[in-house]
């Protein structure tokens, strides 16, 4: 995978910093959603204390920071996972078309075809693989058998699963790999059409050569969606984000391109812990 | 251990723990073993104790609708159709109910009211049976014949198909109330089933469906009843085999009637009301004590079959 | 990078708004109808637990009066009470439980800390499970087979074996689950102190387990405690006072089910009474036993 390059002065070309390759897009498209002033509570704790920050459209934006610093609950907030659960609620703004999401008025069916998830673990459900990701194309649409057999095709091929299991779309998800079922997963949520994808740690149970594959995947994905991927490891976040948020005790401490953020941050806890000094 | 210290009462006090240790162990698992010679002698002890019904009326025994005990012949076909009509149209009534207590009690009621309401309903399974048995004869069986009954008999019963089953007069008793009654005493154990094993689908794979915009009934429908499907079966079949041998409620409701009748209106019998209604009337040695004896071991393969089937779809949640 | 892309583009984002909004529109009708459904089931299940407390208290406390506690059964029409049925269904009860209790924990223990794989284990699991679960006028016929022909008659020491033989498979299963709850670190601190297994069994794990136990054993009580059609064929009825187990022996839920069968309307009042207070007692056993293993869990 060559990264590629843009012109922009403040970083030219990919950057070594602390081991690791930064890409360098450093222009963010305009914002997909704005976050303003977010505030989130499990019952009395205060998870997200004023969290302001955009996430570009057709971009990938990085969320990194240590465990528990609220990085997930970020991702849980924009497409209102939370509200599954009673004793926990956000305050502020998250505006995306116009609409701020986590108000009651919003429609969280419609919310969440807008806005698909990946979870850390892979989640096929039991039962075949067309009707996997049949599931939640007959959530929203009614396609006919060949349009559905269309956009299912569609779906596991951006998800670069197609050429593997075109033979085996009627036998149980439960028999791919790890990594395999992991794309189904991806090729589950693309194919509802939404407009923003959340990847939570999709990697953390995947082994080094599905974990490339899943990153590539992410690149060629932001062609047509906005991402935000929470991640632990750094690497990921330098190889696939454009955009970089350091998540810290529940505080955004500094967001940046992913070039700048981890070749000249701003601020000594970012710092602190690019260079692997806690977390 | 046998180290140099070691001293002759050391040794000897771990020769007694090694032979207190055997005593213990041997005491568990002929305990164990006593259990497996109690379930094997109930079989033998039933199957011999009928033997001389299974002899006189030979494989026809389980066929015949013959009940006379005057003219000395004795047929397991009645109550053998009541037993299974009570039983699976019990479970036709409780599925739904206890599929929406269950899917009530983990998914859609908030957190607090879902302990005081579970205990509430698991409470339905510990009222004894002979009290549902009053209940039924005093206050359902009343009532059915009152109202629901004739309201049944007058806008089902006359429908193609299905009206015969719905036909005759509204006696309140009968195979119906008897079902009825079943079905609330199976219940609560099918509910808490479907609890358990619908609280054991990891949340994970529930918000995977979510995410995707799933209302809660189709995650329901979607994902945790694929998830667990079989061992929903093995708790439906649980409260099959329970409502088969149910004895004292259904002995009240039932009707006591030794004939088939194609409405489930009519009374009937079951094989545990049978032998419990007769058992008195029996003489020792005789062809009837026999006979219920032989339906006993009836009622036995039966329930065993259909306990063993329900155990084995639960396995994996019993390993868990 | 290998990604082939296909010819099929992007369908892009939705362009079937309208479409996408009736199906949601119906998808949420049809899920607000199942919840309400399931509001219905539920509500409809604690009426019926409703509507059996409220006849019990209503029936039953018309009839209850002291003579029901002091008084043994009497034909009908002369005032009978229920002393001997209260007194004969307690011994019984508490007899039964008192030997199956051990041979339950017993089963258990072997279960749990001997044989948890084992062919013969799985087996009597497997058997312990089905007696858990067969039908109890199955037990009484059996027990008239083994006790009542052979030895002479009914008797309370019939009923007792009866009893005991459907104490025995709740108390195995509460022992074995809760003895599977005690942490495998906590066996090895002790036989790493140089007990021998079946110290640590009986003074480590049985202890531990000891909350969950007992209420096997509650649970157990109220279960025998409302048997009727075991106890039929074996402790029979007794009309008299008698409190000699080799006597047939009364016992509450027979005395209700002759009395709350016959056409006699003071018979008819005291067959609510004992409903009541068996019911009662049921219920309370059940509750004290759940508040017990949650306070201690």
């Amino acid at each position: 995978m060559s990264l590629s390059t843009e012109t922009q002065s403040q970083a030219a070309s990919t950057k070594s910093f602390g081991g690791m390759q930064a890409r360098s897009e450093a222009a963010l498209n305009d914002a997909r959603i704005a976050i303003r002033n977010l505030d989130f509570f499990y019952a009395d704790n205060r998870a997200l204390k004023g969290i302001n920050l955009d996430l570009p459209d057709r971009q990938v934006t990085g969320m990194i920071g240590p465990s528990g610093c609220g990085k997930s609950t970020l991702l849980r907030v924009l497409n209102r996972m939370y509200s599954l659960y009673s004793g926990q609620r956000a305050t502020g703004e998250v505006m995306m078309d116009g609409e701020n999401i986590i108000s009651d008025s919003v429609d969280l069916n419609t919310l969440r075809a807008k806005v698909g998830m990946v979870f850390q673990k892979p989640t096929p459900f039991p039962m075949t693989i067309y009707e996997n990701i049949a599931f939640g194309i007959r959530l929203h649409e009614k396609l006919s058998k060949s349009e559905m057999g269309e956009r299912i095709e569609w779906a596991l091929t951006r998800a670069a699963l197609w050429n593997e299991v075109k033979d085996r779309l009627d036998r149980s998800a439960l028999g791919l790999s790890g990594g395999q079922q992991q794309r189904l997963c991806i090729a589950r949520t693309i194919a509802v059409r939404p407009e923003v994808i959340l990847f939570d740690e999709p990697t953390s149970a995947l082994d080094p050569i599905s974990t490339l594959k899943i990153e590539e995947l992410i690149d060629e994905l932001k062609r047509d969606f906005t991402i935000a991927i929470v991640t632990h490891n750094m690497q990921q976040a330098a190889r696939c984000a454009d955009q970089v948020a350091f998540f810290y005790l529940g505080e955004l401490i500094e967001v940046a391109p992913a070039a700048q953020l981890f070749t000249a941050p701003k601020h000594p806890k970012t710092q602190e812990y690019i260079t692997g000094r806690f977390g | 251990m046998a180290s140099a210290s070691a001293a002759p009462p050391q040794v000897a006090s771990r020769r007694s723990s090694s032979f207190g240790d055997k005593v213990f162990a041997l005491v568990c698992q002929a305990a164990g073993i006593f259990v497996l010679i109690l379930l094997g002698a109930l079989i033998i002890e039933l199957f011999i104790a009928g033997l001389p019904a299974f002899r006189a009326f030979g494989i026809a025994f389980v066929t015949s609708t013959d009940w006379d005990p005057v003219q000395e012949l004795f047929g397991a076909g009645v109550s053998i159709y009541g037993t299974i009509v009570t039983a699976i149209l019990a479970i036709i009534l409780a599925v739904p109910l206890a599929f929406g207590v269950a899917f009530f009690l983990t998914e859609l009621a908030p957190p607090w009211m879902r302990r005081p309401v579970g205990t509430a309903i698991e409470l339905l399974a510990a009222v004894p049976s002979i009290i549902y048995g009053m209940w039924g004869f005093f206050v359902i069986a009343p009532a059915f014949a009152q109202h629901l009954q004739p309201w049944i008999i007058d806008n089902i019963g006359e429908l193609p198909l299905i009206g015969f089953l719905f036909q005759g007069p509204p006696f309140g008793t009968g195979l119906f109330t008897a079902a009825f009654i079943l079905a609330i005493m199976v219940l609560p154990f099918i509910a808490a089933t479907m609890r358990d094993v619908f609280e054991q689908v990891p949340p994970v794979y529930k918000e995977s469906a979510y995410g995707l915009g799933a209302t809660t009934w189709e995650v329901m429908k979607g994902v945790v009843i694929p998830y667990t499907r079989i061992s929903v079966v093995g708790g439906i079949m649980l409260g099959l085999g329970r409502a088969l041998g149910e004895t004292m409620a259904v002995t009240f409701v039932i009707g006591n009637a030794n004939r088939i009748t194609s409405s489930l209106f009519g009374p009937g019998n079951t094989i545990a009301s049978l032998i419990a209604l007769e058992f008195g009337e029996s003489e020792i040695g005789s062809l009837k004590l026999a006979s219920l004896l032989a339906l006993g071991f009836i009622l036995f393969v039966l329930s065993f079959a259909v306990l063993a089937t329900s155990r084995y779809l639960l396995r994996s949640r019993l390993k868990v | 990078m290998s990604l082939a892309l296909s010819s099929i583009s992007h369908p892009g984002p939705r362009k079937d708004a309208a479409m996408a909004a009736r199906l949601g529109a119906s998808r949420k009708r049809a899920d607000r109808i199942i919840r309400t459904l399931c509001l219905a089931a539920t509500v409809l299940g604690l009426v019926l637990l409703a509507s059996i407390l409220i006849t019990l208290f209503y029936r039953g406390f018309e009839a209850m009066s002291l003579r029901v506690f002091t008084h043994v059964t009497a034909p009908p029409g002369s005032e009978g009470g229920l002393l001997n049925a209260i007194v004969g269904s307690l011994i019984q009860s508490l007899i039964g439980t008192a030997i199956g209790t051990p041979i339950g924990m017993l089963v258990g223990t072997y279960l749990a800390e001997y044989a948890k794989n084992s062919w013969l284990g799985n087996a009597v699991r497997f058997v312990s499970d089905i007696l858990l679960s067969a039908p109890s006028i199955l037990i009484g016929l059996f027990v008239y087979q083994i006790l009542v022909l052979p030895f002479g008659g009914f008797s309370g020491w019939a009923g007792i074996a009866a009893l005991a033989i459907i104490v025995i498979p709740i108390v195995v299963r509460t022992t074995e689950d809760m003895l599977q709850l005690i942490p495998n670190t906590l066996r090895e601190a002790v036989v790493g102190l140089g007990a021998p297994k079946w110290k640590m069994i009986i003074l480590i794990c049985w202890r531990a387990a000891l909350a969950g136990i007992i209420t096997g054993v509650l649970l157990a009580v109220a279960r025998v405690a409302g048997e009727t059609a075991p106890l039929l064929f074996t402790s029979l009825g007794n009309n008299a006072w008698s409190t000699d187990l080799s006597k047939p022996m009364s016992s509450l839920p027979v005395t209700i089910y002759s009395f709350a069968g016959s056409p006699f309307e003071d018979w008819i009042a005291l067959a609510w009474a004992g409903a009541l207070l068996i019911t009662l007692g049921v219920l309370a056993l059940n509750i004290l036993a759940r508040t017990l293993l949650r306070s201690r869990i």
